[in-house]
């Protein structure tokens, strides 16, 4: 067992984790795991899961190829990181955990087709993955239907809550509106400009954002524009921005529009230094392709950063560094993939089995305390009880942390009044 | 919506806005300039034209990281050797493939299109493999960051001059290099009269291989400008593809001054209706109107009469 | 072959062995996973069926199928979206009784234009007729002037274009880039069970040996043969006295139709319908599997969908990276080497061998561009 391993499980995460494995002989967590000497298969899985003795079968479902592997490239290693790690730590109820990984193409009936073999035929016990809305709408369906369990990453717009997913990014409310509170208050922000991506995602939060500016925050927003997917021209905007003089600009633009967007804002000399911009769409990952000179000075708003200090994160980063190479940077979605398996074992050692019915019934309450984020929950909706932080980026690409909530912000995937 | 603004702030705001039109143009030409020479001149179509443009990118890439690592005091310079790169990297790819693919398909022009497709998907997934699936940020020069201020509330991004300057050079050069050089005589009479053109002794073999080349060459080195407005990752291709399309086939396949002319007035459209709307209603809106145009006036704006 | 007969005798032999394989040997073989993955499969074979007709005998290439397989698609899938939004369903929502997607987008009414679809038989009617009437509309206004070729396929291609962004951009009605998901049942049975899936997968392959008798049927009348003449000289065509435009535009709106049937099977089968399906990816994507089966065979199409799909998805479970690769080494394949795809193969080199062992008859001539007696062989699977 590795050092960074050994760093990466927290005191009392360990002794907890001792607890729940109090049928496991504790050797297992100082020397090489040995497989197998868990509860029986019997008692674990009476639903027909693939679980054997020694091995328990989960599912990885991200675009390996696609437009979207871009983004879900970093899911995808954090959560073989998660499970490598957990195998060392001698597994799931002394199983150790095989993954099937399954390619969803960016395409969304590829993904609820995958989701279907995997569950069908592969009889996985937990599928970690999907990142965008329609992929994971696609699969929902599929989910509920043939009763699985999938952990799913992306910060999201909310308005969904199943019994089949727990939501390990945050829902909407829980991102956006701790940020708008922060801005407001510290920039005395009063107009609004938002700009987004067009679908859902950008939409709903942007509503979201749009009543709490409003109703709540008594500003005004200026201007709400949405541009295609994939759009690379965004001067005009620029210019409604320089008309409108906003005091936030607020984004949730995705993918490859994001460089094209901050270059171009970048040129037209709005300089982020002196004009605020709040973002909920920009993780280290997006700043790779962006570069860190055209975003600099620019805020961000969600529940993890790679440069957060705390020693979980400390003993994450390197970890994995280690794995996928030193040049790899960590965003938030990349940060919820890799609690995916680490919740999913907490709960079934809690739930004792493997069964979908009682992981499900199980969640609620689960507490990760070696989260890189610091400590999280999962609530009755199968949401996670997180922080929201703001960040500001800087020129090396990373974030330097400039606001946290005190406590944990509840998630509310219907919130009232903002509907 | 003008009502809460001063006549000033309006005026600079046209300016600048007539502006952002002018630079979507100079993109759209030097998108569209390598493909008008090779579905012009040469009547095939080039699905991966997209992915020759990525080429380009990536070779403008790798040479800011070269100039990073190896001679970072000559970095302000950079961009002008990474064009002739990406120039002659897309180019020699180019006549590759014009050898290897092309050739054997002149007189199936609709099967271009799908070969060339596929040539696209092959491409895509090389470059997956080669440089991975994120996208890669160019480094820029500092030089050629930020904006010139015209007056106090006019404002000129120094990119975007810089690709306005770079297309009309381009196209003045491509211009010459056709209308009045001996080569680009000899390109225009392959395209009207092939086997004629092979018995006045010019080599046609050869002056395809080269015009496809000069045409993916175009390609490349709009590859390497877009870099500096946009995202450069594997699949960034597919992105211009349908636009680029549409601005040959608008013009009139075989004229240059109407690809110069479609470019201007889907540009315009598009960034006027863009201030006035939402970004994505303002491209539907384009497009539907180029579209309709051409079920009125399917030879596009500019055609070349030639007996088929 | 002057006479209208609807098949040779040797095509009937292959329809009869592509209905033992579809009916008998699918079902038997496979578990009820693999054969709805088969019944996605076949939702494109209708639309390269349609390419046959259109790029195949009327030379007409259109990379913008995707536009009527969705319309089709998006037809079905709004009739069954209504079902599955019953009030009791969606009581949750603040609007409760119309499709979730509305309501996140606050549209507090069901649109005018939602309201027929209420109704299954004008559904159906809509399945047929949108995409029929769209198509008449773009191919009138193309072949009248007679656009064709390259200019026809990007049109088509922006056309596709222009749907997606619109399909993505109305999220309120259309349910945005997310499509429709969760569609239920189809007049209170529902489609999602095993059980269901097997009957609607028999049911699509009915509606399949429809439209390959429908094909056939085209095929061996006088308009397969004006097509074919029309697609190898036009002006000849023109010239005696046909009028080339109308017969592109009949061959064009039925290659929309098969397509748009094609759409409404995805949604009933996959439960799904989704604006990829529209774009221009897919579009060429459909235009493959006709090219693979062989671009003049009708059976052809049908057995090189299947075999695209299966290797796709086979591939892309073991090795994602290499798909590309091999889709794009297949376009390039088939269009330097193989152009009639595999029934060519089979008609140059299997079945002479097949004759040559029975000798009951004479080896055919191999089959040429122009050769309307092209049999459609089974290729080898």
């Amino acid at each position: 067992m590795s050092d960074e391993i050994k760093r990466g499980l927290q005191s009392p995460l360990r002794r907890k984790l001792l607890m729940g494995m109090a049928a496991l002989p504790a050797i297992s967590m100082l020397s090489r795991p040995s497989f197998g000497a868990g509860p029986a298969t019997s008692a674990v899985n009476t639903t027909g899961l693939a679980v054997t003795d020694t091995e328990v079968t989960c599912g990885i479902l991200h675009s390996a190829t696609g437009t979207m592997a871009i983004s879900e490239t970093g899911s995808i290693q954090a959560e073989k990181l998660a499970i490598e790690q957990i195998n060392a730590m001698g597994g799931i109820l002394g199983r150790k955990i095989k993954f099937i990984q399954e390619d969803g193409a960016s395409d969304w009936p590829t993904f609820a087709e995958k989701a279907k073999k995997l569950l069908v035929n592969d009889k996985v016990a937990a599928i970690m993955g999907c990142w965008t809305s329609a992929s994971r709408k696609a699969v929902l369906p599929v989910m509920e239907q043939y009763n699985g369990m999938l952990y799913y990453p992306t910060f999201y717009e909310g308005l969904e809550q199943s019994k089949n997913v727990i939501y390990t990014g945050q829902e909407a409310t829980q991102q956006i509106l701790a940020g708008l509170n922060w801005i407001a208050k510290e920039k005395g922000a009063k107009s609004f400009f938002f700009i987004g991506s067009d679908y859902i995602w950008p939409r709903t939060s942007n509503k979201i954002a749009r009543k709490h500016v409003e109703n709540v925050l008594k500003g005004k927003v200026v201007g709400e524009e949405y541009y295609a997917l994939g759009s690379t021209q965004f001067n005009s905007v620029i210019n409604k921005i320089k008309l409108t003089k906003p005091d936030v600009i607020f984004t949730d633009v995705v993918g490859g529009s994001n460089v094209a967007f901050y270059k171009q804002l970048k040129a037209a000399g709005i300089d982020l230094s002196k004009q605020a911009l709040l973002t909920i769409s920009v993780t280290e990952d997006e700043i790779d392709g962006i570069g860190g000179e055209n975003i600099a000075g620019a805020y961000a708003c969600m529940k993890y950063f790679q440069s957060l200090d705390n020693p979980n994160n400390k003993a994450f980063v390197p970890a994995f560094k280690k794995q996928w190479g030193e040049k790899t940077v960590i965003g938030d979605v990349t940060q919820a993939a890799y609690l995916g398996p680490w919740l999913w074992k907490l709960t079934v050692e809690k739930a004792g089995s493997f069964d979908i019915d009682k992981v499900a019934a199980a969640s609620p309450g689960i507490e990760f305390k070696g989260a890189p984020e610091g400590y999280v929950r999962i609530h009755e909706n199968h949401h996670l009880w997180s922080k929201t932080r703001v960040g500001r980026a800087k020129l090396d690409g990373q974030f330097e942390l400039i606001y946290e909530t005190a406590d944990l912000v509840e998630p509310d995937p219907f919130p009232k009044g903002y509907q | 919506m003008f009502g809460d603004y001063s006549l000033g702030d309006l005026g600079s705001i046209f300016v600048m806005q007539g502006f952002a039109g002018l630079i979507l143009f100079s993109v759209y030409v030097l998108m569209a300039l390598g493909l008008a020479i090779i579905f012009g001149q040469m009547g095939v179509i080039n699905m991966a034209h997209g992915e020759f443009m990525i080429l380009g990118a990536y070779v403008t890439w790798m040479t800011s990281n070269l100039f990073q690592t190896y001679l970072p005091g000559l970095f302000a310079g950079y961009f002008f050797l990474a064009m002739i790169l990406a120039f002659l990297a897309s180019g020699a790819l180019g006549m590759l493939v014009e050898w290897g693919l092309i050739r054997h398909l002149y007189k199936r022009p609709l099967d271009t299109l799908l070969a060339t497709w596929g040539l696209s998907l092959i491409l895509q997934q090389a470059y997956r493999s080669i440089f991975g699936a994120r996208e890669v940020g160019v480094e820029l020069p500092p030089w050629m960051l930020g904006s010139l201020k015209v007056t106090d509330s006019i404002e000129v991004p120094i990119n975007g001059v810089f690709v306005m300057c770079l297309t009309v050079l381009i196209t003045i050069v491509v211009a010459y290099v056709m209308y009045k050089s001996r080569w680009g005589r000899q390109v225009r009479a392959v395209v009207q009269n092939r086997i004629m053109a092979g018995a006045v002794g010019i080599n046609t073999e050869k002056v395809d291989r080269y015009t496809f080349g000069l045409g993916c060459g175009i390609a490349g080195i709009a590859g390497s400008a877009f870099t500096m407005i946009g995202s450069t990752g594997p699949t960034s291709g597919q992105l211009y593809i349908v636009d680029t399309f549409l601005v040959v086939v608008f013009g009139g396949a075989a004229s240059l001054l109407g690809t110069i002319a479609s470019a201007f007035s889907i540009s315009q459209t598009q960034s006027t209706l863009e201030f006035f709307m939402s970004g994505s209603m303002a491209k539907v809106l384009t497009l539907l109107a180029v579209v309709g145009i051409l079920m009125l006036r399917p030879q596009g704006l500019f055609a070349l009469k030639v007996r088929k | 072959m002057t006479n209208a007969r609807f098949a040779t005798r040797s095509e009937l032999i292959g329809i009869l062995v592509l209905a033992v394989f579809l009916v008998v040997i699918l079902p038997l073989c496979l578990d009820v996973f693999r054969l709805n993955l088969v019944a996605k499969y076949l939702t494109y074979a209708f639309v390269a069926l349609g390419l046959v007709i259109c790029w195949g005998y009327g030379g007409i290439l259109s990379l913008g199928q995707g536009v009527f397989f969705g319309l089709g698609g998006y037809c079905m899938a709004m009739f069954l979206k209504l079902e599955a939004s019953s009030v009791e369903n969606t009581k949750i929502q603040s609007t409760p009784g119309i499709p979730d997607f509305m309501d996140w987008n606050q549209i507090t009414a069901l649109p005018m234009f939602w309201k027929p679809f209420h109704s299954l038989t004008l559904t159906i009617i809509a399945v047929i007729l949108v995409p029929g009437i769209f198509a008449l509309i773009i191919g009138a206004a193309m072949f009248k002037r007679r656009v064709g070729g390259t200019y026809f396929a990007i049109i088509t291609q922006a056309v596709a274009a222009i749907l997606t962004i619109l399909i993505v951009g109305q999220q309120g009605y259309t349910g945005g880039i997310n499509g429709m998901t969760d569609l239920r049942t189809l007049k209170g049975w529902d489609i999602r069970p095993d059980h269901a899936k097997i009957v609607l997968y028999f049911f699509e392959v009915a509606c399949l040996f429809g439209c390959i008798f429908i094909a056939q049927f085209i095929r061996h009348s006088k308009l397969g043969r004006i097509l074919v003449a029309m697609r190898d000289k036009e002006d000849r065509v023109r010239f005696s006295g046909y009028s080339v435009a109308n017969f592109k535009i009949f061959a064009f709106c039925v290659a929309a139709v098969f397509a748009a049937i094609g759409g409404a099977m995805f949604a009933l089968n996959v439960g799904f319908m989704s604006p990829s399906f529209v774009g221009i990816v897919p579009s060429i994507e459909m235009v493959i599997y006709t090219a693979v089966g062989g671009r003049l065979s009708i059976l052809g199409a049908v057995y090189g969908t299947l075999l695209v799909n299966f290797a796709k998805t086979s591939l892309s479970e073991s090795f994602p990276e290499l798909w590309l690769f091999g889709l794009g080494g297949l376009f390039i394949a088939v269009v330097l080497a193989f152009p009639n795809g595999l029934a060519g193969i089979w008609q140059d080199h299997v079945q002479p061998r097949i004759d040559r062992l029975l000798s009951s008859r004479k080896p055919k001539p191999a089959a040429g561009w122009t050769d309307n007696s092209v049999a459609d062989g089974a290729p080898a699977e």
